[in-house]
């Protein structure tokens, strides 16, 4: 059985059809002319043999100038399967996404540098020093691979994370270029039965991170039917460009056929067109590029349409997660890819704010619920990420499941039909001809049914604002709880035939 | 008269008006003259390339500065600004060399080999040029020995590196490494920016500062040519 997700039953669209076409015949117009720009030579042969122009530019990185025809690009888009299934450790937790269906999982994501701690130390009143307060201070620090570890766990018991992206990039003395992926790959897969996605940090690494999933799986044939892991990659450098060492990943991944994200990141005003119908035609120009790319490699190769596009901050042309255009374009890239069939990655939830507090509750709020309601089928919906996705805090997850939760029920099909309406009618009439008049006995039959939504998780007593120092409790309290980690057999497997697992996190050696 | 074109180009620079077509912050200016085509007047009536620096381009970016820290204005009204004192900088460059009248310095940058990012090192790039500098632009995925044959052929004064990956920042220590193995790196202060980096790195690898910012290297190396 797949996960449920949230089943958004009339998704919030923005543009009209015409509109929709408007910019998909925009971005065909693009791909032919300037086309685009490719860095990486088998990407250029690769569409060349199927009929794009390809020129020679000059310069000091070799490159060239590529357009692609429509009629490439479209059959492409015909054979890019239109449901893709991501699989996972613990078959429960499969996901399942038909382009069609505005089925929404929510995923956490994506390698910040840096971790933020939290801790909750004492203050003083000056004027009457027996008040007392205690407040959150967080400390930023840079990520490792227990951190990795911390969060998978957590994540685990997270009730609304249907995926785990890595969150946190590991950056320990003894994390090389070598030895990152297979460390990033296995902390996360070893504290986490969820579906597993991630970027590679190293090509070399890619046949070892395949092997690993393989055994965890159950044999190459076992992964293909239940692929544990997928692949995210930026090959697309906006505006329209191929980027060498990311396009020989992509390539490398479609190969494998293991599912991958063909995500473009523009930023409306400087790597694109601060006007909306100018970002939208680009980036959908982009990632159209690489899926045909990788459908000319394998075709049939499942692929997801990666959508991250954002408006610049105009203070330091960082990019802005939490400004509305933001979530604008992030809506309406899951329209261009319900209108070609093809289950969407979008993004929501990333906060400009630095850390936990009023502007990143609503900034994430804003973003999380609005883009939910689009119906993307895979939401990065950045769980913990601050910062415009420098910083992670386990706390700000926690915090995030909860308000997930809010939006899931928020979000459900409306009941309303002939026999609810005559039951109701029912309870009407008997209850205007008692003398309480009060319809709290018909209460109790849906209190603990998960009909109704809670109280607020985190709510404090009094006057006081608890949020924090409750959400920080639970955080423990699911680290505290056990995960299922991978077997001690298969863990031994793994350690002897993938190279470079660092020894301390093989938890049957170190007797925990 | 020549106090009306000095404060016109000011005016400009404060605008963002690089040309005639340009848009500044507000329309008092649309269709007039712009910061090259004031140029050009300036060095026809004769003043001083000082004093057009001095009183007009530097007076005008002055402050541009101060209304980008009051939120006044943002990055892209200083990139416009400095775009405009980049081109009249151009402009002035015959006419400086032949006046030797020495610019500020050369200043070369680069993204490191295996980064791509460019997005910082280019408003470096353009800031800095809008400051006084000749900067010169490596590109993106700078093998080591090319900034290393260019410290050797060009003799920039200061040489900046940008690493956004933690993959990719340890290119910067192994720049620094080559610049000493050939005896250049005395010849070259460099400076380091981007995401991954931090001041302790710097210090880590033997860079002689980190910026956070562009303006932060602009006040860096505003501060060597204090300290000579
Ligand atoms: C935009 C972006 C991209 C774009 C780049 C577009 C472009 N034209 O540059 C694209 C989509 C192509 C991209 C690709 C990738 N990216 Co990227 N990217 C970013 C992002 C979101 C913003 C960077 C940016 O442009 N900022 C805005 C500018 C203005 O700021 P800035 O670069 O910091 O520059 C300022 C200062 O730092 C300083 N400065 C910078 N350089 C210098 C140099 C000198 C000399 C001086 C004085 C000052 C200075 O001054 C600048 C102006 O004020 C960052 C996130 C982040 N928080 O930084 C991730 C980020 C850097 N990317 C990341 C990753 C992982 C990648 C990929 C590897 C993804 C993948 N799996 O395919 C690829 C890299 C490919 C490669 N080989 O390089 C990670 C890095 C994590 C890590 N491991 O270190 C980050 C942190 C995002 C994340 N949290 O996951 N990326």
């Amino acid at each position: 059985m797949p996960r449920k997700g949230i089943l958004v039953d009339r998704p919030y669209e923005r543009l009209t059809r015409e509109q929709v076409e408007l910019i998909h015949q925009a971005s065909m117009q693009i791909l032919t002319d300037p086309g685009l720009i490719s860095f990486n030579r088998e990407a250029v042969d690769i569409l060349h043999s199927h009929g794009a122009a390809v020129e020679s530019i000059a310069g000091d990185h070799q490159s060239w100038q590529v357009k692609i025809p429509e009629q490439v690009v479209l059959s492409a888009i015909d054979s890019a399967p239109k449901t893709v299934k991501l699989g996972a450790r613990n078959p429960d937790n499969t996901l399942i996404m038909h382009g069609d269906e505005p089925r929404v999982y929510l995923v956490t994501g994506s390698e910040t540098n840096i971790w933020l701690d939290v801790d909750f130390p004492t203050y003083v009143n000056k004027a009457d020093p027996t008040r007392e307060i205690r407040m959150p201070e967080f400390k930023p620090r840079r990520g490792t691979v227990d951190d990795l570890c911390q969060s998978a766990h957590v994540c685990e018991h997270l009730e609304m994370v249907d995926g785990y992206i890595r969150t946190v990039n590991i950056q320990d003395r003894d994390i090389t270029e070598e030895n990152k992926d297979v460390n990033k790959f296995f902390a996360s897969l070893n504290n986490n039965t969820k579906h597993f996605m991630s970027g590679l940090t190293s090509l070399k690494q890619l046949d070892n991170v395949v092997r690993m999933a393989e055994l965890i799986a159950g044999g190459k044939k076992a992964l293909e039917d239940n692929p544990i892991i997928s692949f995210i990659t930026c090959l697309v450098k906006s505006p329209l460009q191929f980027v060498d060492d990311t396009t020989d990943t992509f390539i490398e991944v479609c190969r494998r056929g293991l599912p991958i994200v063909v995500s473009s990141s523009p930023q409306a005003g400087t790597t694109a067109p601060i006007r909306e119908a100018g970002i939208m035609a680009q980036i959908n120009a982009e990632v159209l590029a690489g899926i045909t790319l990788g459908q000319l490699v394998k075709p049939g190769t499942p692929v997801l349409y990666g959508s991250v596009p954002v408006r610049a901050r105009m203070d330091t042309l960082g990019d802005s997660y939490g400004s509305v255009e933001t979530s604008q374009y992030n809506i309406d890239c899951v329209q261009m890819a319900r209108f070609y069939g093809l289950p969407n990655y979008s993004t929501s939830g990333v906060c400009d704010s630095k850390i936990p507090g009023q502007q990143s509750s609503i900034e994430r709020l804003f973003s999380d619920i609005v883009v939910a309601m689009s119906g993307p089928q895979y939401l990065h919906c950045a769980f913990g990420l601050l910062d415009c996705n420098s910083v992670f805090c386990l706390l700000q997850a926690v915090l995030d499941d909860a308000h997930f939760k809010m939006i899931e029920l928020f979000l459900r099909q409306p009941r309303i039909d002939q026999t609810e309406l005559e039951a109701v009618l029912k309870q009407i009439r008997e209850v205007v001809a008692t003398p309480q008049k009060l319809y709290i006995g018909y209460i109790r039959p849906v209190l603990r049914s998960g009909e109704i939504s809670g109280l607020y998780p985190f709510e404090g007593g009094g006057e006081a604002d608890d949020v924090f120092e409750l959400a920080y409790e639970r955080m423990k309290e699911l680290l505290a709880r056990p995960v299922e980690h991978i077997d001690p057999e298969t863990t031994a497997r793994i350690f002897e035939e993938i190279p470079g697992v660092l020894p301390r996190l093989n938890i049957y050696e170190r007797g925990d | 008269m020549n106090k009306d074109i000095i404060a016109t180009i000011k005016e400009n620079v404060i605008q963002g008006r690089k040309t005639q077509e340009d848009v500044g912050i507000d329309d008092s200016l649309e269709g007039a003259p712009g910061v090259v085509e004031l140029m050009q007047q300036a060095l026809e009536s004769n003043i001083s390339p000082q004093v057009i620096i001095t009183k007009g381009l530097t007076a005008g970016m002055q402050v541009v500065g101060e209304k980008y820290s009051t939120k006044e204005y943002f990055i892209p009204d200083m990139l416009a600004s400095a775009e405009a004192v980049g081109a009249a900088m151009d402009i002035m460059k015959p006419v400086l060399e032949s006046a030797n009248v020495e610019t500020k310095g050369k200043f070369a940058i680069a993204t490191v080999k295996g980064d791509i990012h460019d997005i910082g090192k280019n408003i470096v790039a353009i800031l800095l040029k809008g400051a006084g500098y000749e900067v010169h632009d490596l590109g993106t995925d700078v093998p080591t020995e090319k900034v290393v044959e260019f410290v050797r052929e060009e003799k920039p004064g200061y040489l900046g590196l940008s690493a956004l990956l933690t993959t990719t920042m340890t290119e910067m220590g192994v720049v620094i490494k080559a610049l000493e193995e050939n005896k250049l790196r005395s010849s070259v202060k460099v400076l380091i920016g981007g995401a991954a980096v931090s001041d302790e790195f710097a210090q880590e690898i033997g860079a002689d500062a980190y910026c956070a910012d562009a303006f932060d290297a602009v006040r860096v190396l505003d501060g060597c040519q204090q300290t000579g």
